[in-house]
């Protein structure tokens, strides 16, 4: 991929994803060319070890997202009950039609205001305590820009999309790395997305799990990115397919698998390999180059 | 042919010399469908299956099969059942109770051991079982000098990776020492935190020298889980220390002791892991049928049952089917579920057992407690 975008490195390196394990060797595979990690979760844990205030900020934001959380999934608990109440009904086709509509429009409708309320949050929370405006913060940001200057992309690594979107947040890594092409993929992938949707058709606890963590990056509009999607996706069950593309739509769903590369310029996709979108005809198709719209990477 | 019908379509002077190839030849019990055939070799008088599948006589017969000293007997169960038993042998009107020397499945309990028959459609989950890659969590022996109780021990798991900067949720466990010996509770959280199916947790371990007593909505024991011990580990250490991160397990009388410490201390335990709970009630009067122990069980039942309230917010409840308590539990649920909380009921063919317990443990603490296996993405 770093070969196509002729990018000979060093390149800086995400980790973060991997928390604990982050930079260690083997942690991700030898991108073939020099690279420099940036450490941004131990260089977070510095910081807010650092600023008793920001720390104590922080930990409440992430409980209150936390909770959040947990009443988002309440309603919709009580809003999927009603799509799977649509599909066991017996009536008209019509009329089983425009209620499953109405059932996967409050869906929707709960996931924008989840959507919505997570964003809300953040921004007060930057707007009052200003992490990168902060003494604790100072320091690394110098580090970090240092450490980037000589870079030609960056590269993000998956793990643990939580940890990874909100080191990559408070540091505002993105920005940090201006022009430079961006290579991601799984979790960092996720990251770059205009909202995080995690899915696993077969959890422990059996029922299928689809929901928005957050709002993401920003930086890929309009694209839902799946990894992994054959081993946590029922992909070969078409109401399935269909009713996450639904769910989604406009967005396009795209099962990121092993392999699979999609190059976004712009905020469009420019190129694609192997990727395949979920359709509301419950199939799979290839993805295809998109029109133009805003953003500006390539995530992978 | 069924397997036993090898032996009883010889002629009866032939079927003697047949029995050691036959029994050579195949798994006891043997398990054909839903049919389960329990045979014991040797002389006696009178062989019975002792089992504890409620709804079923809990003594049955075995039949001597003429010309042989084989003694058979055939179930028919469900798929997926687990059936623990024992065999009775008697002789000169005396009983021995005896595993069953041709089954090398066993299940432990404090008790001693039992002789398990696996139904068709039952597999033992490959998670009880120590996984090398799993990076096993520490254990540790505190004394609480309890106000109420005295000094008394209690068990702590450390997840592997426990570091003092973070903060993680917090289980208690009833009768946890027992979840540890006898349901490979260790091995099951090392496992689940492996696969990322839960958290990281700390964990205590309780035991009681008279759980009958004090599970049995018994003040002295919510003092000192809700107000001496949780408060000492919290202080001590990494615990997030919110209602949301604390959870009480425990089974059959530890289920009680569970429930009534969470209906003791409303909003201080989010979650609860109740397994085969003993909760006994009446619908008229107050005189119940399981003796003087379940008494006080009995008026917080009718009690709670009068005007549920919500004890916490999460509840994960799992019964048997085999098990005489199925009813009591079946009829809690929705009072449950009325009160707000969420709920979550599994029944299983099983009875009222520790491996039982054991196999519902995955998805009640993974319910409890999602782990980062939605949240990470390599």
């Amino acid at each position: 991929m770093l070969r196509e975008l002729s990018v000979k490195g060093p390149v800086a390196m995400v980790t973060a994803g991997w928390q604990e394990r982050e930079g260690e060797p083997g942690v991700v595979a030898d991108p073939g060319v020099p690279v420099v990690d940036l450490a941004l979760h131990r260089r977070a844990d510095e910081v807010l070890a650092g600023d008793r205030e920001l720390a104590t900020a922080y930990k409440a934001r992430q409980v209150k997202l936390k909770l959040m959380q947990d009443f988002y999934r309440v309603r919709l608990d009580h809003a999927e009950a009603s799509l799977r109440a649509v599909q066991v009904r017996s009536a008209p086709a019509d009329v089983l039609a425009e209620e499953w509509a109405a059932s996967l429009e409050l869906v929707r409708y709960i996931d924008r205001d989840h959507l919505v309320r997570c964003r809300a949050v953040h921004q007060e929370f930057d707007a009052k305590y200003k992490p990168r405006e902060r003494f604790a913060m100072s320091k690394h940001l110098a580090e970090l820009k240092a450490v980037i200057a000589p870079t030609d992309a960056l590269v993000i690594a998956g793990g643990h999309v939580a940890v990874l979107l909100n080191r990559l947040a408070l540091f505002g890594a993105i920005a940090l790395v201006g022009d430079r092409p961006i290579v991601a993929w799984s979790a960092g992938a996720m990251a770059l997305t205009e909202r995080v949707v995690l899915f696993h058709d077969d959890p422990p606890h059996g029922k299928a799990i689809s929901e928005i963590l957050d709002a993401g990056l920003g930086l890929v509009p309009g694209l839902v990115v799946l990894p992994g999607a054959r081993s946590r996706l029922r992909l070969e069950d078409s109401s399935r397919v269909t009713e996450f593309a639904e769910r989604y739509t406009p967005a396009a769903c795209v099962a990121l698998d092993r392999g699979t590369r999609v190059w976004i310029d712009k905020g469009r996709i420019v190129k694609a390999d192997q990727a395949k979108r979920l359709t509301d005809s419950g199939v799979l198709s290839p993805v295809e180059r998109e029109r133009p719209e805003r953003g500006k990477t390539q995530p992978s | 042919m069924t397997a036993l019908g090898e032996l009883t379509r010889l002629p009866v002077g032939s079927r003697g010399g047949a029995v050691d190839a036959w029994i050579r030849g195949h798994k006891f019990p043997i398990v054909e469908d839903k049919r389960i055939t329990f045979v014991w070799r040797g002389d006696a008088d009178a062989v019975h299956l002792r089992h504890w599948v409620y709804g079923l006589p809990s003594s049955q017969s075995l039949a001597k099969l003429d010309g042989t000293n084989v003694w058979h007997l055939t179930l028919e169960l469900p798929s997926g059942s687990r059936v623990e038993y024992k065999l009775e042998i008697v002789r000169g009107g005396r009983g021995e109770w005896l595993e069953d020397p041709l089954n090398p499945n066993r299940a432990r309990d404090p008790f001693g051991a039992n002789s398990v028959a696996h139904g068709s459609g039952y597999r033992a989950p490959d998670w009880i079982e120590p996984d090398p890659e799993a990076k096993p969590g520490g254990t540790d022996e505190i004394v609480v000098d309890s106000k109420v109780f005295g000094r008394r021990g209690v068990g702590m798991y450390l997840p592997a990776r426990y570091k003092k900067t973070r903060r993680y949720p917090l289980l208690v466990v009833h009768d946890g020492h027992d979840y540890v010996r006898y349901a490979s509770l260790k091995t099951i959280l090392d496992n689940l935190i492996h696969r990322r199916e839960i958290p990281d947790l700390v964990v205590a371990l309780t035991s009681s020298p008279n759980r009958l007593g004090e599970y049995a909505d018994d003040e002295r024991h919510a003092q000192f889980i809700a107000d001496e011990l949780v408060p000492l580990l919290e202080s001590r250490m990494a615990i997030e220390g919110r209602p949301q991160g604390r959870c009480l397990m425990g089974a059959s009388f530890g289920a009680v002791a569970a429930l009534t410490t969470a209906w003791r201390r409303p909003g201080m335990f989010g979650k609860l892991l109740l397994q085969s709970g003993s909760f006994a009630f009446t619908d008229i009067g107050d005189r119940n049928h399981r003796g003087p122990l379940f008494d006080p069980i009995v008026q917080f039942m009718n009690k709670f049952r009068a005007d549920p309230q919500p004890v916490s917010e999460r509840i994960f409840v799992s019964v048997g089917t085999y098990e005489s308590l199925i009813y009591e539990n079946r009829s809690l649920v929705p009072l449950l579920r009325g009160t707000g909380m969420e709920v979550r009921y599994v029944e299983s063919r099983d009875g009222h057992n520790w491996e039982n317990w054991r196999d519902r443990l995955r998805e009640g603490l993974s319910w409890l407690f999602p782990g980062p296996l939605l949240l990470v993405y390599e």
